[in-house]
This record gives C-alpha cells, sequence and structure tokens, in this order.
C-alpha cells in the first residue's frame, strides 16, 4: 500500500456521491486503512456539480485532494467525467465513470454540445492514464448508479487493497432492509 | 453507523467514522450541556441532524430550531443565565442577525456557561460572503478556539464547554466548512449520564444584568479582566502545539485547516528543511508568550491563515513589543485574502514565500487558484476544466438549479410572463435565489435574509416606469422578512412581494419553520403566512398554487396595477420532500406518472426546456426534446407550458 491515494469523486447534485465516499471510507477502514475526506456539497447544490474527496493513507493531513493529483477519479455523470478528469486526474491516473447523462443547462439550452464517450477517453488519455466505463443502462435503479461504480472500483481493483469484501461490510455499516440487499446485490 | 442516536449516547468509549458536526454533537452530550438551539444553515444543519438521531424521550438535553440565530442565542443566553450549561449554532452570517445580543454576552455573568459555535464559510460555499468571524471575537472580548480536524472538533467543543462553565461566560467554538463537513475516525470518551438539574438559578441580585450608562464600566473591566485570564489558560493548553522543524532559521505559525494543508505541503520536504510549526488552536485571546517563545531565535516566520490577517497584526505587533528581529511573513498579496486554505494554495503560498524550500511546482499552473475548484463552488468545477490546458474546449458549468417539479419554477415562469422590460425584481435568501440563474433571471440584487422588501421598497422610490417585485420564502418571512414589511405597509411602498411558500426550510435540509405546524420536537401551532401579513397591516393580498401558471400571471398583471404594497402568496409544498417522504412510505409500490414529449405532437419550439427549463428535459438529435426517466418526478408541471399539447403523462410506472 502506498502511503497516499488521493481519490476525487464528481457527480450531480442527487446522485449519491455521499453514500459512495462514505462507502470508500469505511471500505478503507474496514481493510485496515487509514482515511478521510470531505464532501464539499455548497448550499443543497439541487442538481448542481458536486464533489467529494477521499485521501487514503497514513500520510493525509487535509481532507481535500489537490487539483492534478488524483490517483483516481471517479464521476457518476458523463459531463462531470470530463470536467473532473481535466481538473483533477494525476498522470497516469484512472478515471471510473457511469455514463449515465443528465445534460447541463447550456447543452438543454442548445448553446454547446453534450458530452460525449470520445470526451471522456480523451481526457483520461491526455493525463497518460486510463477510463473505466460504467454502463448506466445495466443498474436497475438510478439510484444505485453510485453502487455500480463503487463495485466496479472494487471489481478492478482500482484503490490498492480495497476488495468487494469491504466494500460490502461498509455499505451494511450504512444501510439496512431491502435497499441494503439490493445494493449488495451489486457487490456480489 | 446505522444508529447514530445510540452512539452519541454511549457510556463507554468507542470510535466511529464522522463528520465534524457529528463530533460537535457528541461532545455536547458528553459535556451534558442541557439546552441548545440553533437556526439551521450551512454548514452547520448536520449538528442538528445528529442531535436529531436521539429520540426524543432519551435526549439529555433541550433542542430548538428557533426562528432566527439572534433568537437562538438569546434562547441559549437565557438557560445559561439560568446555571443550565448551554450552546448555540449557526452559520457564519447568522452572527450578523445574533450580533445585537452577541457583543453584550461578555458583560454578563453566566453560570451555566455558553458555547456559541459558529459555521464560518471561508471560500463562500454556500453564503453570501466569506467573512471571517474571528473579528467578533476581538470585538466581544470572548475567547475563541478553532478545530482543524473532526477529533479536534470533538476535544474542543468539550473544551469550550468545560471553560465556559469554569469561567462563567460565553466561548466560541469557530468551525469552518470543511472542519464542519470533513469525515474522519474520531476516539470518543466515555459519557457519565447524570440527571437533569430543573433548579432556575438566575439571581439578579447577585451579579448586574443591565448594562447601562456607567454601570457598563465595571462590567466592561471584569470582560477584560476574564479575557486576560483565557489567555493565561491558553499560555498552557496542550491544544496548541509545537513541532520542531529541521531548519532552525524558519517557523510557521498556522491555524485551522490552514495547518492541515501546511502539514501536507511539509511532508514532501526532506527534515532539514522544514521549518518549526506552532499549531495555534487558541486563536484569541493570542498566548503572547507562547507566541514570542516560539519565534525567539527565528530569523523568519510565516503566518497561516485563512481569510483576514488577524494574527498577522497581532503577531507582528507582538514582536514589535518583544523586540524581537524575527522578519513575520504575512499575506503577500490581496488573492490570500480571498478563498479557502486548500492544499494547493498553501503550497503556492509558501513556494512564493519561501522558493529555497524547493517545493515541487503545483501540478498546474494555475493550481494555486484550486480554492474555488476544490470547493465545488457553483462554477467550480467548470472554472477548473476551462483552465486545463488541452483536449476539448470546455465542459459547460452545472450551477445548482430548482428540482424537477419545485414550485419555484412555476412561480418563475408565470411571474415573468407578466412582468415588462425594465421591470425591477429583488432576491431574497433560499431556493427561489437561484431564479437569477437563467433562464429565469429572476431576482436581480441580494443582500441577506429577509432584506427583500425594505430593498426593492428603496428601488421603488424615484422609479419612472419601472416597477419592483421582490421575492421571499416563508421559512425567512419568520426569519427576518417581517420588519421591512411592516415599513413598507407603514411608509406605503408600491412595491409587489411574492411569496414563495414551499412549506419547509427547503435549502439547508428541510427543517421544519414557525408556518409548518411541527417543530424540532413534534407538533406545534401553525402559523399562516396570511394570518400574519393581515395582523400586520397589509390589505392587498392574494394567494395562489404556484402550480396554476395563467392564474398566477394573471395575478401579478391585476396586483401591479395597483398603488401601494401587496402580497402574493404563490403556494406550492417542496416536491423534493414530498417526493422523499412519499417514496419512503410506498416503499417497492413506489409508481410516477413520468411524463413524456409525444413526437407527433411535438412542434419543437422549446418552451419547456428552454424557457420553463426543468432539468428533466434532455435536448436531442435535429432539436427534438426527451424527458430523462431519472429526473422526471411525474408532477407535470410542465404540462401547461407547451402550445401543442405534447407532453404528456401515460400510466403509472414503478421506479
Amino acid at each position: 500500500m502506498t502511503d497516499r491515494f488521493d481519490i476525487y469523486i464528481a457527480g450531480v447534485g442527487g446522485q449519491g456521491i455521499g453514500l459512495l465516499s462514505e462507502a470508500l471510507i469505511r471500505a478503507a477502514d474496514a481493510a485496515g486503512l487509514t482515511a478521510r475526506g470531505c464532501d464539499t456539497h455548497g448550499l443543497a447544490q439541487r442538481g448542481g456539480s458536486v464533489a467529494s474527496h477521499v485521501r487514503i493513507g497514513s500520510r493525509c493531513h487535509s481532507a481535500l485532494v489537490s487539483e492534478g493529483s488524483a490517483d483516481l477519479v471517479v464521476a457518476l455523470e458523463i459531463h462531470e467525467a470530463v470536467s473532473a478528469g481535466r481538473a483533477y486526474l494525476k498522470e497516469g491516473g484512472t478515471l471510473v465513470w457511469c455514463d449515465a447523462s443528465w445534460q447541463p443547462l447550456a447543452v438543454r439550452l442548445g448553446t454547446e454540445r453534450p458530452a460525449e464517450v470520445s470526451d471522456v477517453e480523451e481526457v483520461a488519455a491526455l493525463r497518460r492514464g486510463r477510463a473505466v466505463r460504467v454502463p448506466a443502462d445495466a443498474v436497475p435503479d438510478p439510484r444505485m448508479q453510485n453502487t455500480a461504480v463503487l463495485a466496479a472500483i472494487c471489481r478492478e481493483g482500482l484503490v490498492p487493497g480495497l476488495g468487494l469484501e469491504h466494500a460490502r461490510t461498509a455499505l451494511t455499516d450504512l444501510m439496512s432492509g431491502p435497499a441494503l440487499e439490493a445494493n449488495l446485490r451489486l457487490l456480489a | 453507523m446505522k444508529e447514530l442516536g445510540k452512539a452519541l449516547l454511549s457510556e463507554e468509549p468507542f470510535s466511529e467514522i464522522v463528520i465534524g458536526d457529528t463530533a460537535v454533537a457528541r461532545a455536547l452530550v458528553e459535556a451534558r450541556v442541557r439546552v441548545i438551539s440553533s437556526y439551521p444553515g450551512s454548514p452547520t444543519p448536520e449538528i442538528a441532524e445528529a442531535l436529531a438521531a436521539i429520540p426524543k424521550e432519551e435526549r439529555p438535553f433541550y433542542f430548538e430550531f428557533s426562528v432566527n440565530e439572534k433568537v437562538a442565542l438569546e434562547l441559549a443566553f437565557g438557560a445559561a443565565i439560568n446555571g443550565h450549561a448551554s450552546a448555540v449554532f449557526f452559520k457564519s452570517v447568522g452572527l450578523n442577525v445574533a450580533a445585537d445580543s452577541f457583543v453584550q454576552l461578555s458583560l454578563m455573568d453566566i453560570p451555566g456557561g455558553l458555547v456559541v459555535i459558529l459555521g464560518d464559510d471561508p471560500g463562500a460555499n454556500s453564503s453570501q460572503n466569506e467573512q471571517d468571524n474571528r473579528h467578533y471575537a476581538r470585538l466581544a472580548y470572548l475567547p475563541l478556539l478553532e478545530p482543524a480536524t473532526s477529533q479536534e472538533a470533538y476535544v474542543m467543543t468539550l473544551e469550550a464547554a468545560r471553560l465556559a462553565r469554569e469561567r462563567r461566560t460565553a466561548v466560541i467554538l469557530r468551525l469552518t466548512t470543511h472542519v464542519c463537513h470533513a469525515k474522519e475516525k474520531v476516539s470518543f470518551g466515555a459519557y457519565r449520564p447524570e440527571p437533569l438539574d430543573r433548579t432556575p438559578r438566575f439571581d439578579p441580585a447577585a451579579s448586574n444584568y443591565i448594562p447601562i450608562a456607567a454601570t457598563v464600566f465595571p462590567l466592561k473591566r471584569r470582560a477584560l479582566e476574564r479575557l486576560e485570564a483565557f489567555r493565561g489558560d491558553f499560555e498552557a493548553s496542550p491544544l496548541n502545539r509545537i513541532l520542531p522543524g529541521g531548519d532552525p532559521r524558519r517557523g510557521v505559525i498556522a491555524a485551522g485547516t490552514a495547518r492541515l494543508s501546511l502539514l501536507d505541503a511539509l511532508e514532501e520536504l526532506p527534515p532539514e528543511r522544514r521549518p518549526a510549526v506552532l499549531e495555534l488552536a487558541t486563536v484569541h485571546p493570542l498566548p503572547r508568550r507562547l507566541v514570542a517563545r516560539f519565534l525567539a531565535g527565528l530569523t523568519e516566520a510565516k503566518i497561516l491563515e485563512e481569510l483576514d490577517p488577524l494574527l498577522e497584526e497581532e503577531i507582528k505587533a507582538l514582536a514589535y513589543d518583544e523586540g524581537l528581529a524575527t522578519k513575520i511573513l504575512g499575506k503577500a498579496d490581496p488573492e490570500e485574502l480571498l478563498g479557502g486554505y486548500l492544499p494547493a494554495k498553501v503550497r503556492a503560498i509558501l513556494a512564493a514565500a519561501w522558493p529555497d524550500l524547493g517545493l515541487a511546482p503545483p501540478a498546474s499552473a494555475l493550481a494555486a487558484r484550486a480554492a474555488e475548484a476544490a470547493a465545488g463552488a457553483a462554477t467550480g468545477t467548470a472554472a477548473a476544466a476551462a483552465r486545463a490546458p488541452r483536449g476539448r474546449e470546455s465542459v459547460p458549468a452545472r450551477p445548482p438549479q430548482l428540482c424537477p417539479g419545485c414550485g419555484h419554477r412555476s412561480a418563475f415562469h408565470a411571474v415573468r410572463k407578466a412582468l415588462r422590460e425594465g421591470d425591477i425584481t429583488v432576491a431574497d435568501i433560499g431556493c427561489h435565489t437561484l431564479g437569477y440563474l437563467p433562464p429565469y433571471r429572476m431576482g436581480g440584487v441580494l443582500l441577506s435574509m429577509g432584506h427583500s422588501t425594505s430593498t426593492a421598497s428603496g428601488l421603488s422610490i424615484f422609479r419612472e416606469g419601472r416597477r419592483v417585485v421582490c421575492f421571499l420564502g416563508d421559512s425567512t418571512f419568520f426569519h427576518a422578512g417581517m420588519p421591512g414589511i411592516v415599513n413598507a405597509v407603514y411608509n406605503g411602498h408600491e412595491v409587489l412581494l411574492v411569496v414563495m411558500e414551499n412549506g419547509t426550510t427547503a435549502m439547508t435540509g428541510h427543517q421544519d419553520h414557525p408556518g409548518t405546524g411541527r417543530s424540532f420536537n413534534g407538533p406545534a401551532p401553525k402559523l399562516s403566512v396570511r394570518a400574519a401579513l393581515e395582523g400586520l397591516g397589509v390589505k392587498n393580498i392574494r394567494e395562489v398554487d404556484a402550480y396554476r401558471q395563467a392564474e398566477l400571471t394573471a395575478l401579478v398583471r391585476e396586483a401591479l396595477a395597483e398603488p401601494g404594497f401587496k402580497v402574493i402568496i404563490a403556494r406550492h409544498p417542496c416536491m423534493l420532500k414530498l417526493t422523499r417522504e412519499a417514496r419512503r412510505r410506498a416503499g417497492a409500490a413506489w409508481k410516477v406518472r413520468q411524463v413524456r414529449v409525444d413526437p407527433d405532437t411535438c412542434v419543437k419550439n422549446h418552451e419547456c426546456i428552454e424557457r420553463f427549463a426543468c432539468p428533466s428535459f434532455q435536448a436531442r438529435e435535429g432539436g427534438a426534446v426527451e424527458v430523462s426517466r431519472d429526473l422526471c418526478i411525474g408532477d407535470g408541471s410542465c404540462r401547461q407550458t407547451c402550445p401543442a399539447g405534447a407532453l404528456v403523462q401515460d400510466k403509472e410506472e414503478g421506479r
């Protein structure tokens, strides 16, 4: 394990990045790692861009990740994947993203073009990193896209030391009942 | 952690991953604080969310959301002079509202002790400014503690409660956004419950509580002496830490989260190049001997503090008084008074102060401004993206917006239709502030909570041809909206006020307010906005469901044609809250009738996507419009906006 692994998580208000980041921190804790983080939603950020920071390792002090230094950028939406990847991904980092699309206003007004898969791939390539795509279609409920991405992170080993069993422990810590069962199925 | 309420009452020591706000809540329980009050405002409402996790009958304290910060502070003060340990918390600018009473606190003998918890917001993540409330500590002669992590937030809340009780006064705990919301594993101590002591101990004979004219001076003298006593406490406080450096010439004095950013930067330096560090938690009054000892022998000392140079000025004066030759390096650039001291910013500041440290250049040439982007401010990510060097030219910004189904959207869409070019609209604070963003552009000026009617009244004087409309939410109506309304009635200002009544305090997380019929503690008297308006003497009042857009447009036209002050109450419940609650109740049986665009009827005039602009509408190839299955809540408020009737709702579907 490195002594510092930085994760920047981006999404749209309402997508549940808070749960995703808390699950990552708890999964890291379950794996015996030191982790801290911070959600940086302003206001309620209804439908606005939201971000969360997670830092794993004993040499992290601030809870915030700096631009251009995220080992892993996680995005729950395609436009957010492009902007978060551009701003935060470090050289050789990984960009894991869910291909859901919630168009920003400028796209809906027709003044800017929507982000495309090639935009995301280009961002990763510019940083000499790789992009891992999580299809939104395969998730039964849009509210579980965050868990689908968590599953992809653990399954692909994108955070050193973190496996699916740690993610399951984390979710069991955070949810219960049918919601927990449905989410655990994605982490099987 | 599913059972937060149980954890908060745990008598055994435990550790748990929590945010700073939750750590504060546990500390209030452990410190046996008995009366707690608040007005909701980011970044502090999560303290109340944690307290709410304890079932009402098991709470070893009384809590309330008061109608505004001033009332909340006075309530906690009243309990504290009765001998009960008390605390009050609210956001940064809330202190301006509470200031009239707050500045009196140090004159008082407060046997129960009062902790004033402030959620400052460097970076203005969710506030109308980023004011540095450390100024208020000086102004009011009150001590101030400043933690940087969740663990410290816990420890310093305990310490603040202890000091406040011991010295019978108020103590400020200054949190900032990234302390309130930072998440880490916190080690909590034991909790020793004690039975509630219901004895009222207020004794106006034992101490003077009426500061008037000459009687102020003995009280002020006592306040100043008390402040010096705190300074003495702080000289030896374990809350302040000195980290020895490898370079005997240099030191850094840092406070708040700037300390963490500093430690991150120092990790990159070889030991022999590291400056010594004084981590300062007792920010006011400054422990002068401790600082002087730290400075003695140093050639240079850099001060790292967010926002205003308060420590810098005080430490420079101290160095002069003590005859120290140490060069004090303060803020070198006005930019250093702006935004949070995030890691990239502190790194850039250190690198500029001491280029020979050899801190590696930041990942991006402009990373010194990472503050805005990392803070996730409305335009942050896009701004960051715009600065990136290559690839796609730009990614559209995504500021917060009104939710699908929001009654405010219908209201703005309808009010706009009744306005003429040049009419002036005035915003207030709440979700409806978001109406200033395109495409609505409603609400052209914003000062503070409840300002809208008064600012609009001023705009209505000498305003040939331009009519003035202002907006106000229901929670803000009760908070600070009424004096402006009384004034408009009394002085006869020709203004139309639209009260956007959504039945909750939506922006800060759906807290109740006097108009909802519930309080934090259960059912409560439901105050009617209309009855209040009538009681205040407003004669001209209209009411409409905000979803009835044509009717609202007509009412605005009518009202604007009439003289004097008039009010339209545009009412619709917060749909985010309503939908969430309905979904929770229905569980797996949850169904909605989502809207879809009938492609055969659609004439592509784009009223729905470009002007009504519910975020559910998605632009497709060839000017087609589609409704997002992820986003539509099936409210149907959009359907009336389509001139062709192409927005249809089919059968109910599970989601």
